[in-house]
């Protein structure tokens, strides 16, 4: 297939990528073995140290550990769209009080580190880790989906606004009736995709104590001594990226399966602020 | 607001630290962000295998796992740093560089195919085509997410302030053990230092967006 960079490759040309590929590919192959060698110099290989997944004990802190990551992580999300969603509205409210100190409110919000208003939450309200945490991911969340819900309504063409104000509905009528709707489809993987961010962040409750999957391993490898903290992070880790890489595709299956359908579908609209993606 | 004021000289320095921080990865990122999506569109396949699964992973990594693995696990494996700042510098430009790739090559592949071919058939060199044609187009796409990418480092760093580096976040988490009084100051003034460089930055990128943007 001929890309913007080269045409459809002729023999010759084939020729030249086959060996670039096998020189490629044992040159890669050679970095990953130097660094398995160098863990097996460590002893990481040695069963002992994998031994510990037989305890069962172990399987049940990684398990407790999964349960607070996901559970921050949903209640965060179920919280964070609602109140995305009435920020937005106020975002793009007719009515300058309201629009202005929301714009400013969004901005500061989308400006912090998350782990700041974990930690402001933490300290200043003394909640409990957990609440910490729900609270600095939804301040911080919320601010994006209504950013990203609002790149939506933006991107609707104005006639759906001015009919809907045409046949006599109130502006905040036709934004739930006309607009929203198409909005939130069409921004669906931009939301999705925001969710793996959002569950990504959960990670960033091992600062603020929340005792969820990384705190667990930090826990046990305290417990265990330090000769298994490898093993018992090298589990958690892909267990982690395990569950965002599904999220992802998630968000891949529904992009493609919104372009399929022509009216209402997916349209991409670049979003200030949010780099992902 | 005193408390502010009595240690400015920690918020400065920390705040000087988040900048360095933040320039050496971004800096980092961006070379090594540019290989790899080079690697991803090139005809080579072992390269484009690698650059992906690369990308792949690390955007599903949680960056607090990232610094984990550079500050905690790579000093048992027999790494060790003299400062962590090189660990926090490893766990950014690491994480950060496969979110540049994706907006590299995404940039890329924004060009019409035609541009290039009809840039080839006129007879243009490899290098020409991509010097004179593909990237000055592919530049106006990239720069606006870019500039996002780097706001994320920046608040990103924060990060580093929970293992042993005493930037912004370091600071204010010492200042507000020993102020426990006084928190809501003490973080209001982070928040203040963070929001000094990210606003800014946000605003360059919409006027960037605006000047470059160009109808598809």
């Amino acid at each position: 297939m001929s890309s913007v960079l080269y045409d459809v490759p002729g023999p010759k040309a084939r020729r030249v990528s086959l060996i670039g590929s096998i020189v490629g590919g044992v040159a890669i192959a050679g970095l990953l073995w130097w660094a398995v060698s160098i863990l097996a110099q460590q002893g990481i290989f040695e069963p002992e140290r994998w031994a510990v997944f037989q305890i069962p004990e172990v399987w049940v802190l990684i398990g407790n550990g999964i349960v607070a990551t996901l559970s921050a992580a949903a209640l965060a999300a179920v919280i964070a769209f609602p109140l995305g969603l009435v920020l937005c509205l106020m975002r793009i409210s007719d009515v300058a009080w309201i629009r202005i100190p929301t714009r400013i409110v969004l901005e500061l919000l989308r400006g912090m580190p998350v782990v700041l208003m974990m930690f402001f939450v933490l300290l200043v309200f003394a909640t409990a880790p957990f609440a910490a945490v729900v609270a600095g991911l939804v301040l911080y969340n919320s601010a994006i989906f209504a950013e990203i819900i609002r790149a939506g309504i933006q991107s609707l063409p104005k006639g759906q606004r001015e009919a809907g104000l045409a046949i006599g509905l109130t502006s905040f009528a036709s934004r739930r009736n006309i607009e929203l709707p198409q909005a939130i489809r069409r921004m669906l993987p931009s939301l999705v995709a925001q969710l793996v961010v959002l569950l990504k962040d959960t990670s960033l409750g091992y600062i603020v104590s929340y005792e969820e999957l990384l705190r667990k391993v930090q826990i046990m490898a305290d417990f265990l001594g330090p000769d298994y903290l490898f093993p018992v992070f090298f589990v958690a880790a892909a267990i982690y990226i395990a569950i965002n890489f599904s999220v992802s595709r998630l968000a891949i299956w529904i992009e493609k399966r919104g372009s399929k359908k022509a009216a209402g579908g997916v349209v991409h609209v670049p979003v200030a602020g949010i780099p992902v993606k | 607001m005193d408390v502010i004021i009595d240690n400015l000289p920690a918020y400065v320095d920390g705040f000087l630290r988040t900048l360095f921080l933040s320039v050496v990865s971004g800096i980092f990122a961006l070379i090594f962000g540019t290989l790899l999506a080079a690697a991803r569109v090139s005809p080579i396949a072992a390269l484009r295998g690698f650059s992906m699964t690369y990308v792949e992973i690390v955007r599903n990594t949680p960056l607090t796992i990232a610094f984990f693995f550079a500050a905690v696990v790579l000093p048992r494996l027999g790494v060790t740093f003299q400062q962590f700042e090189v660990a926090a510098i490893i766990a950014l430009s690491a994480y950060t560089s496969a979110f540049i790739a994706e907006a590299v090559r995404s940039g890329v592949n924004s060009v019409p195919v035609g541009q290039a071919e009809a840039a080839r058939s006129i007879g243009m060199k490899f290098s020409q085509v991509l010097n004179l044609i593909i990237l000055p187009q592919a530049l106006r796409t990239v720069i606006p997410p870019m500039i996002n990418i780097l706001i994320a480092l920046v608040k990103n760093s924060s990060v580093a302030g929970a293992f042993y580096v005493l930037e912004l976040f370091g600071y204010g988490r010492q200042l507000a053990n020993a102020n426990s009084d006084e928190v809501l100051w003490v973080l209001v003034g982070v928040a203040f230092f963070y929001l000094l460089i990210t606003v800014p930055l946000g605003y360059f990128a919409n006027l960037v967006e605006r000047k470059v943007a160009i109808a598809r």
